[in-house]
């Protein structure tokens, strides 16, 4: 009883972390219908941007508030900067193109990041893996029984985290001008920009916002995994896509209510089966969830017109 | 194939043997170049890879390009083949035909267990395919990666594949002509089906899926024949890749390798086939030439062996450019030959 809560416990702390990088794909593909594959990416270089202002701060000042604080604050001002960028040249010349071409580019700028970050030339980190610092140190938060049910303070400050901006996003979407400008955006981005609306400056910063999603998750991950490599993303990610696919991509709460589930179901797949299975059983959830609502479980299927 | 457009048959050649006149001619031929390259092993090698990765590309040009159905597991089909294959093999090392020379009793099991695994492949290409019943687009592209994923984790806990290990010792049968004899039929289905009206079906749901169906046209079952098609042609490649290299493991058909394959293709062109090969041949020679390049440089020995490290941002940031540049490919959906006879004609002009 307590080993099965106990995984209900670490399984809706991994669900989180997939929640906060799920967030990202939702808002970008409700905008703009564009799967961009390479947000795991965007929150590798996230990591790394914090690990390199950690190691700038030096071991005493980066466990400070102020400096978790500025860790966090570089990593995700960064990250906007970089979304801002990946968008203006390489997403908006495509888009009026058929949609898999921006697919396409996704995928490529996937791979020149991932894999741009293993080449050991300059500045560039090199594959192997780095510890990443323990600025925020691992505490047991709450202990049920003779260590039968450990929480930890991580896992509740992710989950807090987590649906502070879940709440905050869905807020943003539906009771503010910008939100209702990006529901414009996603509904018809002529006809939008036809009513007035800046549907560029609309994108980018939903672009913006979702890269700097992306970096805090990113360093809540690294936090908790203590390890840095650049193909950290491709993998997150690609959970995490699949988390946003089951919940029905564009729906926030379905991306959190879907991470959670894949986060729940990986850890009871290692708890109980074998963990080599793990990523095979995401995939196969996720193949089964599209087949039998192939819009996701909160997703509507738009009718394709002729 | 050319030869199958030669009008009547002139007296001699019976109607059914039209179809495999061009077989029968490019035997021979593949024999000799076979027979011709045995003196140089490293050459064989890289012509191996080229031929593996030539019928992996138009295979999946079959999909991608003329069907429009944008699939990044290929190299799942590919496993399966190459393990299948793999494992036959293993269990039929110590079996000959008696009355048969060697070399010939192991490359007609060598067919058999290609053929074997390719089928093992289309079964999985059949399962793949089933999906894009309800699913299309990007919905469809994420699904074969997810198959492609499983199709590794599966391989990686099975005692049978040798787990994360893989597979060693399959006999090296595969030489140039039986890679060259697959690449010949796989360019051949192609081109064949391009023409066909089953082709004639595929590119219309590659234009408008919905429309094509208003039409009349079956596009589930279209959709899933190209898939069938598709995997049988890389679990054949696969099969082949097990052949020539000593060690197969699940490391060799990740989602890297998957992608590896679309570059080819879109940087041909999807839905051109010659242009699928012109680029694999391209990008498979492109390492070695730059090696080489870095080598006779001069350029300290770390340069060259970073060719390797510096393949994959490469691709990236390829298919971005390519995509912002030129998103038709090379050869946009035309074949060389469509391209040839204009640039002479402007020649042509330009000189008079």
């Amino acid at each position: 009883m307590s080993q099965l809560l106990q995984h209900l416990i670490n399984g809706l702390a991994a669900g989180t972390i997939y929640a906060l990088v799920a967030l990202g794909y939702t808002m970008v593909y409700g905008v703009l219908k564009l799967i961009n594959f390479a947000h795991g990416d965007v929150m590798m270089v996230g990591v790394y941007m914090g690990y390199a202002t950690a190691f700038t701060l030096g071991r005493q000042n980066q466990k400070t508030f102020l400096g978790v604080v500025l860790i966090f604050l570089v990593a995700m001002a960064g990250c906007a900067l970089m979304g801002f960028i990946i968008e203006r040249f390489a997403y908006r010349p495509l888009r009026e193109k058929p949609r898999l071409t921006a697919l396409i580019t996704a995928i490529g700028i996937s791979f020149a990041l991932s894999y741009g970050f293993q080449l050991d030339i300059g500045f560039l980190p090199g594959a192997a893996p780095r510890a990443f610092p323990e600025v925020i140190r691992p505490n047991e938060w709450l202990i049920i029984g003779d260590r039968d049910v450990v929480v930890w303070n991580w896992q509740v400050m992710s989950l807090l985290i987590a649906v502070a901006l879940m709440v905050g996003l869905q807020y943003l979407v539906f009771k503010t001008r910008f939100g209702r400008a990006m529901r414009a955006v996603s509904y018809d981005h002529r006809v939008a920009a036809l009513m007035g609306i800046p549907t560029d400056r609309v994108i980018a910063v939903t672009f913006m916002i979702s890269s700097s999603l992306a970096a805090g998750a990113g360093l809540l991950y690294a936090i908790k995994d203590t390890s840095v490599t650049p193909l950290m993303g491709l993998y997150v990610g690609l959970k995490a896509f699949v988390a946003a696919v089951i919940g029905g991509i564009g729906h926030v709460p379905g991306a959190v209510v879907g991470a959670l589930m894949l986060g729940l179901v990986e850890e009871f797949v290692v708890g109980y089966a074998a963990s080599t299975w793990r990523d095979a059983v995401a995939f196969a959830i996720l193949i089964l969830v599209l087949l039998v609502k192939p819009g996701g479980l909160f997703g509507r299927v738009a009718a394709e017109k002729v | 194939m050319e030869t199958s457009s030669v009008p009547a048959p002139v007296g001699g050649v019976p109607q059914a043997l039209r179809g495999i006149l061009p077989v029968l001619v490019a035997l021979p031929v593949l024999l000799l170049l076979n027979w011709g390259m045995s003196g140089s092993p490293f050459a064989t090698y890289l012509l191996s890879i080229i031929g593996v990765n030539v019928i992996l590309a138009v295979s999946l040009n079959i999909v991608n390009g003329m069907t429009g159905q944008f699939s990044i597991g290929h190299a799942g089909f590919m496993a399966v083949g190459a393990y299948v294959a793999g494992v036959l093999s293993l269990t039929l090392k110590e079996v000959a035909i008696s009355f048969l020379p060697v070399v010939v009793s192991d490359q007609i099991f060598l067919l058999l267990c290609l053929l074997v695994g390719g089928s093992a492949a289309a079964l999985c290409g059949f399962l793949v395919g089933l999906p894009s019943l309800r699913l299309r687009g990007d919905y469809l592209a994420i699904v074969t990666l997810g198959f492609g994923e499983i199709i590794r984790v599966v391989v990686q806990n099975t005692d049978a594949f040798g787990r994360a290990l893989g597979l060693s010792g399959i006999p090296q049968t595969s030489n140039l002509a039986m890679i060259g004899f697959w690449v010949f039929l796989v360019v051949l289905v192609a081109r064949r089906i391009a023409g066909s009206s089953h082709g004639r079906s595929l590119w219309a749901i590659r234009e408008d899926e919905v429309a094509a169906e208003a039409m009349g046209v079956n596009t589930t079952g279209y959709k899933v024949r190209a898939f069938v098609i598709s995997a049988f042609f890389a679990g054949i490649a696969g099969g082949l890749f097990a052949h020539f290299v000593p060690i197969i493991n699940p490391g060799s058909f990740t989602f890297v390798k998957s992608m590896e394959i679309v570059v080819m293709v879109v940087l041909g062109g999807l839905g051109s086939t010659t242009g699928a090969i012109v680029a694999a041949v391209f990008l498979t020679l492109l390492p070695e030439a730059l090696r080489s390049a870095f080598t006779a440089m001069g350029a300290e020995g770390s340069l060259a062996q970073k060719v390797d490290q510096i393949r994959m941002p490469v691709y990236g940031l390829l298919l971005v450019a390519l995509m912002l540049l030129r998103p038709q490919g090379l050869f946009g959906t035309r074949e060389f030959w469509d391209v040839l006879p204009r640039w002479i004609a402007r020649r042509r002009k330009g000189i008079q």
